[in-house]
């Protein structure tokens, strides 16, 4: 941080913000302010309000109280157009480009320079004027060229481009190296220098502490919904902006109980999938549940798909019960035991036009039939078996699953791969969507299963989860595990450090 | 309090009432309606010789529309099973006048055919990932062309299997009971409607055909083999449609290589009136049997009342239009 931005007075200044949902208080009254040329790095845990605090700037929500200034004027933001056309732009973490559009297509798309009466696009000029903008960004990029053919991280240096060409004083970055490689994100760093040098200021959303440390000026941290705290990057320990992040004290936390068996029933080694999924080896035994933590995009998701088959793996290893296994589809991984337990269940774990015992019995149909016909008799009984021993709450069990609430939705799905055998169970973010007072049963059930010799994975973007659960937990960062925890011992601070350890600056 | 959350009885069954079986029974009503209204209106329509008409009528866009709702319910869709049909009706006329061969092998071999043309379709889209629609556009033209090619785009004439006739116009309910003149080619019909029925909601089969319609991924995920699944259903379909060809060339007493293209539009219009989803997961075989029946009951009746023959088209596509907003309209609701 140089004195002259130091000094500088605020660009955007966000004051007392406040924001509800049905439900949920995502704002308390949140303070926030970026001055021209300075990178100004907001942290936080997933669900702290980074996003919904950027979305407010940018217009996308209106806030239910506080005030934004603009260069010490209050504004109102109620459309993106509004908060560009003060020169407020958003580069989301999913780029919004037409990938069978040009570059230049899309930098003007909805506001193309006519000509002939202004009938036709006058495309000449189009090119010239995003070849001037790619010019003054320093990068080199064809104005003509289709943005589908272009890397990410030339997609987002047009997206970049498109935020300029709408004299962009104030640039918003969600993550934005998420899916970038070492040098694509050194090239990002250099068009941000620049950027700051040209007095744009810049709000970088991350989760990684070694980007902040090479170009935030400051960091803002946030928690629960609230503002916590502004540092100084450049002179503020990592540890202190972790501890911020996490907060809460966790003295009379309830752990898990009980603890696994020495009887090994999974192991993984050197697993590779692309990007996302990099040397991942770890092992589970029977009667222990073993949380997966970090953050998003870290690729707990991916590691569970590649072990469940669904997805297909470049390389690794797979032993069920000590024997090496090819699972190249789920059909291979259930033969196996394997059971995954999706985080979307509506899309990807029910059926939910089908009723309460066709879902449970699903996985198990081959077995209720006698000559090609179902024995609907005895799907009946079993189904109710399990709606019985699982508490689940249906009127009947023809019930469709889509009337169901999520917790009991997410029995239906537990039922279906208990009913199928399944010894190992792959939970993926297993009380989303559930509210609090099933999540304390689904943590019950989670608990008998594992009491019961059941092996099972816990993928969890809350810390308090994984903690509540684990009798072990595995952190991930960028597609590798970093690092293994005593879920009996560690902290959230431990899981956060090496959830934001990337493998190259450990 | 597992007793409570537990009731298999009576309110079990009234919430088992799918939307699909809503429009089934508006289907049926309005077929109904339509019986009364020409019934009333049109003078010759009641008439015993006029009803065997439109039956045999709906024979053949039936046992299409059967064998398509298999796929549609699957999630899927079959441009071919019209062109496909006039495959089959081909391979039956090579197989009994050109080769000479009995009656059974021609009926097996055209039901062979079909279900292997729907394997090979549900082989690409299961494997090769393209679209039904593509895959089944390709499959229409391929059947039709291989119809003309095997055919030397010439009828093929059944005179020399004078038992082909049994599989279509011969009525032989009517030497069991006298006075009931249904022909054959109806009688198959209801058989394969009824068979059909039975598979789908009875069967493994069918319970697998309603998951991949509703969900195809949550099916994969749950271990389910759903490509081999696919590919069947479609075999299925391509089988269903080899019997339409039967029906129609025996009806015509011949194997006509240009016919076929249209049928498996009218077919499709015979599902979705019959309140079939197109996007999968819902339906009846029932229901497409009042939908075809819906169908030939306007044509005739029209045709008996005098009404320029074309206007039939311009009607059934605008049945079709309601029967989809009805569909749309009911699923609101639920």
């Amino acid at each position: 941080m140089n004195e002259t931005t130091a000094n500088a007075p605020p660009v955007v200044e966000m004051r007392g913000i406040e924001k509800s949902f049905p439900g949920v208080r995502a704002l308390q009254s949140v303070r926030f302010d970026l001055r021209a040329g300075e990178v100004h790095a907001l942290m936080g845990e997933n669900g702290a309000g980074k996003s919904t605090l950027m979305k407010i700037l940018t217009g996308v929500y209106q806030p239910d109280g506080g005030e934004i200034l603009v260069d010490g004027r209050s504004v109102a933001l109620r459309t993106p157009q509004a908060a560009q056309a003060l020169g407020i732009s958003i580069i989301h973490q999913e780029l919004f480009l037409m990938n069978h559009l040009s570059a230049a297509q899309n930098i003007f798309i909805g506001r193309e320079p006519s000509k002939g009466l202004g009938i036709f696009v006058d495309e000449a000029k189009m090119k010239r004027d995003a070849a001037a903008i790619f010019r003054r960004m320093k990068v080199e990029i064809d104005p003509a060229g289709e943005v589908g053919h272009m890397t990410v991280a030339r997609q987002q240096l047009v997206e970049i481009a498109k935020a300029l060409s709408y004299d962009a004083r104030v640039l918003v970055m969600d993550e934005p190296t998420s899916a970038l490689n070492e040098t694509e994100v050194e090239h990002l760093f250099a068009v941000i220098d620049d950027l700051k040098a040209n007095g744009v200021g810049i709000v970088y959303i991350t989760h990684k502490m070694d980007e902040v440390k090479r170009i935030a000026d400051r960091v803002t941290v946030m928690r629960d919904g609230q503002y916590i705290d502004t540092l100084p990057a450049a002179s503020t320990p990592m540890s202190t902006v972790i501890q911020l992040m996490v907060g809460r004290e966790l003295a009379d936390q309830h752990r898990a109980t009980g603890q696994g068996t020495a009887d090994e029933v999974l192991r993984v080694t050197g697993l590779n999938r692309g990007k996302a999924v990099r040397d991942v080896s770890f092992s589970l035994n029977k009667g222990e549940i073993l949380g997966f933590a970090g953050l998003m995009g870290a690729g707990r998701t991916e590691v569970a798909r590649a072990i469940f088959g669904a997805d297909p793996i470049d390389s690794g290893e797979i032993r069920v019960h000590g024997q090496v296994q090819r699972i190249a589809s789920p059909a291979d991984a259930v033969e196996n035991g394997i059971a995954y337990l999706s985080e979307d269940r509506k899309h990807f774990g029910l059926v939910t036009g089908m009723s309460v015992r066709d879902n449970v019995t699903m996985a198990s149909w081959g077995r209720f039939m006698q000559g090609g016909f179902m024995q609907d008799a005895a799907l009946g009984k079993v189904a109710e078996d399990y709606v019985r021993k699982l508490k689940v709450k249906t009127p009947h069990i023809h019930q469709e699953t889509r009337l169901l609430s999520g917790g009991n939705q997410q029995k239906v799905v537990i039922a279906k791969w208990l009913l199928r055998d399944c010894d190992i169970l792959i939970f993926d973010e297993p009380t989303r969507g559930i509210d609090v007072g099933a999540k304390a049963e689904i943590y019950r059930l989670l608990e008998e299963l594992a009491a019961g010799g059941k092996a099972i994975i816990v993928i969890s973007s809350e810390l308090p989860e994984v903690l509540r659960l684990s009798h072990r937990i595995a952190v991930m960062c960028e597609g590798r595990i970093t690092g293994e925890l005593n879920g009996r011992t560690a902290t959230q601070e431990d899981i956060m450090t090496l959830a934001t350890q990337r493998a190259n600056a450990a | 309090m597992t007793d409570t959350t537990l009731d298999t009885g009576k309110a079990a069954k009234s919430g088992f009432v799918t939307t699909a079986a809503l429009q089934k029974a508006v289907a049926f009503v309005v077929l109904i309606a339509l019986l009364a209204f020409f019934g009333l209106f049109a003078p010759n329509f009641a008439t015993g010789g006029n009803m065997v008409g439109i039956m045999q009528a709906t024979a053949v866009n039936g046992v299409l529309g059967v064998a398509v709702t298999f796929v549609i319910i699957s999630g899927g869709i079959d441009l071919s099973i019209g062109t496909m049909m006039t495959l089959t009706a081909v391979t039956a006329g090579i197989i009994l006048t050109n080769l000479g061969m009995p009656l059974p092998f021609g009926i097996i071999g055209a039901i062979a055919a079909g279900a292997f043309m729907g394997a090979v379709s549900g082989w690409t889209i299961a494997n090769l990932k393209i679209p039904p629609f593509i895959a089944t556009l390709g499959m229409m033209q391929i059947a039709r062309g291989l119809a003309l090619v095997f055919s030397e785009a010439k009828p093929i004439y059944f005179n020399d299997t004078p038992s082909y006739q049994l599989l279509s116009p011969v009525s032989s309910i009517s030497a069991l009971i006298p006075g009931i003149e249904v022909p054959n080619g109806v009688m198959i019909m209801f058989i394969v409607a009824i068979i059909s029925s039975v598979v789908l909601t009875r069967t493994i089969v069918g319970r697998m055909i309603f998951a991949l319609g509703s969900n195809e991924e949550a099916a994969r995920l749950s271990g389910i083999k759903v490509n081999r699944w696919k590919i069947l259903t479609y075999a299925i379909c391509g089988g269903i449609s080899g019997i339409a060809g039967l029906i129609v060339s025996s009806r015509l007493n011949s194997a006509q290589p240009a016919l076929g293209l249209g049928y498996e539009l009218d077919a499709i219009a015979a599902v979705v009136i019959g309140g079939t989803s197109l996007s999968g997961g819902r339906g009846t075989v029932m229901g497409t049997i009042i939908g075809a029946f819906i169908m030939s009951v306007l044509t005739n009746g029209l045709r008996v009342m005098g009404v320029q023959e074309e206007w039939k088209i311009v009607v059934t596509g605008v049945i079709i239009i309601v029967a989809v907003f009805i569909d749309i309209f009911l699923r609101k609701k639920a």
